[in-house]
């Protein structure tokens, strides 16, 4: 939440305060000292590598297989093969890492585009049609927020297997579309970015509720939108305790679920050392990149779309 | 009473048409399962026929039992104490990181600044079970570069003792978010107006009286926000005992809260008092995250 309202111009805000500084350095008393440069650029050099060498080692260690995990030193390559290996990986009992990763791909891409939907909706509900008790319903959602999912997911569990639903995609599916952050998000947005003015012109113009909101609406709020869909992404991706708990059939499992029954067996079949490796290197790329993109947006992209 | 005009029961309509979808999920999915977990947290399975074994199982009332039997039981008790001991430890220190590598990029020349905030926040995208994954393999002998490289110069580490792996544990836990939060307190900083550290700075104030009187302040409502969600996260601890425990046997079933409770429901199946411990967790989650709002609400309004 604050990082989309207050990070949206921080690129133009970065300009204009290298354009201060500069003039400060011109003529005020204090360009930082050079021994404050490098004393601040090495403490960040020691934290970049604290934060970086766990995912050096697990490329690294993706080029290995169980015996050069154990035999070889692990930061450094000993006759790497990591197509073989990944290879091996992607083959191994008729390919079930990769239905883990099309299960994840289809719990967080369908989840979090259904929830953005979900989320949008209600948020310009709450922020464009007073009705009474209004904020009533909007606090009783943002007291979700506040709630432990984990203490959520076991009850959920108990009811879901009363109805039939454990152990199927609708288990881990329908949980995650439910965001109380992103409707808190969506109606900030929406009450910021969509004008009154334009809703009322639309309606002279006859155009009905639901035309409104998909056709004007919607895109008004594509920033929010995108934060709502990239934040939920990660959320429904990174959910452990949820699909642990649903799911008994293998073949429903998320990578991650999926990944530590093999670190749970691996004392008993070693190859599974390196398949876990393997799979962890293959199950981080996709969210890496998105990592990227989040960032590169939280600093561009939202500016655009907000201010008119 | 005046009646309702066409346009306001238009309104209602659309309103209750825009809010109806997530209401009803949110209730399958928030208000349904909380109700659920109190009212089963009050049963109790009773056997009926010879020795309780054959027979029908019915569930009868009993009232506030199973909360006693889990607040009587030392494995949940004692995970509770780990998980606080934990928060107490792990979050401040967390915080004090994020807001260190916050304040030193901030004052960092351009060039590298980029460089810098996206590997602090790599790890962010790293799932919780896979970052146990790869830091169990960074803990284990025989594999863990880190033990082969201290056992080279004479140095016999353990981080998987039962003294050391609650902080091997708080290591994964940081590595993972201490970015993440420093990206929300950094939004945060960029909110203040670049005029007052010009004027700071040209009454004279060095780099580190900036930082202490103005952008700490500043930023506060970040750091209160930060701290809450890492209690919250705190409590929930499950995903990386959960992963190290086929690794050592210093992780017991009840290591945390969480995992007490989905080794009594699935492991024991003891779903009422598993429910129990579930409203327990969300008890003492919301207690502290309310009582750490208070606190420092309160303050801030002296301070201020």
């Amino acid at each position: 939440m604050t990082l989309v309202s207050e990070d949206r111009d921080s690129g133009r805000a970065a300009a204009r305060r290298s354009g201060a500084t500069a003039v400060a350095k011109a003529g005020g008393p204090g360009r930082p000292p050079l021994r404050h440069r490098i004393i601040t650029r090495s403490l960040l050099a020691v934290a970049a590598v604290y934060f970086l060498v766990p995912v050096y080692w697990l490329v690294v260690s993706a080029t290995k297989n169980t015996e050069g995990l154990f035999g070889t030193f692990g930061f450094w390559f000993a006759d790497p093969r990591p197509l073989e290996y990944l290879g091996d990986l992607l083959a191994y009992e008729d390919g079930i890492y990769v239905r883990w990763f099309a299960n994840s791909l289809l719990y967080a891409g369908a989840g979090a585009v259904a929830s953005t939907l979900l989320s949008a909706a209600a948020g310009y509900a709450l922020a464009k049609f007073p009705f009474p008790g209004r904020e009533t319903v909007f606090n009783v959602f943002l007291a979700g927020v506040l709630i432990p999912g984990t203490a959520l997911a076991l009850p959920l569990y108990l009811l879901f297997s009363e109805i039939g639903l454990a152990n199927t995609y609708w288990a881990v599916l329908v949980p995650s579309v439910v965001s109380p952050f992103g409707v808190y998000l969506c109606r900030i947005y929406a009450a910021a970015a969509v004008p009154d003015s334009l809703l009322e012109a639309a309606r002279i113009d006859g155009a009905g509720e639901a035309r409104i909101f998909f056709r004007l609406v919607l895109r008004l709020m594509t920033p929010a939108l995108v934060t709502v869909f990239l934040f939920q992404f990660v959320h429904i991706w990174n959910n452990f305790f949820l699909p642990l708990v649903m799911l008994s059939d293998s073949d429903l499992y998320p990578l991650q679920l999926g990944l530590t029954t093999w670190t749970g067996y691996a004392d008993r079949q070693p190859v599974l050392y390196q398949y876990t490796v393997g799979g962890a290197f293959l199950s981080v790329l996709p969210l890496m990149v998105l990592m990227g993109v989040l960032q590169r947006y939280w600093r561009t992209g939202l500016t655009e779309g907000s201010v008119k | 009473m005046r009646r309702p005009t066409r346009g306001e029961i238009r309104n209602a309509r659309a309103a209750s048409g825009f809010l109806l979808p997530f209401a009803a999920l949110f209730l399958l999915c928030f208000v349904a399962p909380i109700a659920y977990a109190l009212y089963t947290s009050l049963l109790k399975v009773e056997r009926s026929g010879p020795l309780g074994l054959g027979g029908g199982a019915h569930e009868v009332f009993t009232g506030l039992d199973n909360y006693a039997q889990a607040l009587q039981d030392p494995t949940f008790t004692a995970g509770f104490g780990r998980v606080l001991l934990f928060g107490l430890v792990q979050v401040p220190l967390m915080i004090v990181l994020a807001t260190a590598l916050a304040l030193l990029l901030e004052a960092a020349s351009a060039r590298w600044v980029g460089f810098f905030r996206t590997a602090f926040f790599l790890p962010y995208g790293v799932p919780g079970v896979i970052a146990s994954i790869l830091w169990g393999f960074l803990y284990v002998p025989g594999i863990s570069p880190f033990v082969e490289m201290a056992g080279s110069v004479g140095w016999d580490v353990d981080f998987l003792s039962r003294s050391s792996v609650l902080w091997a544990i708080a290591n994964i836990v940081t590595w993972q978010y201490a970015g993440y939060n420093m990206l929300v307190l950094i939004a945060q900083l960029k909110s203040v107006p670049v005029e007052l550290y010009e004027a700071a700075r040209i009454d004279g104030a060095n780099a580190w009286q900036v930082a202490r009187h103005i952008k700490l302040p500043l930023i506060r409502p970040a750091l209160v926000l930060t701290t809450v969600f890492s209690i919250i996260g705190t409590l929930q601890l499950f995903a990386e005992p959960l992963v190290l425990q086929p690794l050592t046997n210093s992780i017991d079933s009840g290591y945390t809260p969480n995992l007490n409770a989905y080794n009594e429901a699935f492991k024991s199946n003891n779903q009422n008092v598993a429910a129990a411990e579930a409203v327990l967790l969300a008890l003492v989650a919301c207690a502290l995250s309310f009582g750490f709002l208070r606190v420092v609400g309160r303050r801030g309004k002296d301070g201020a």
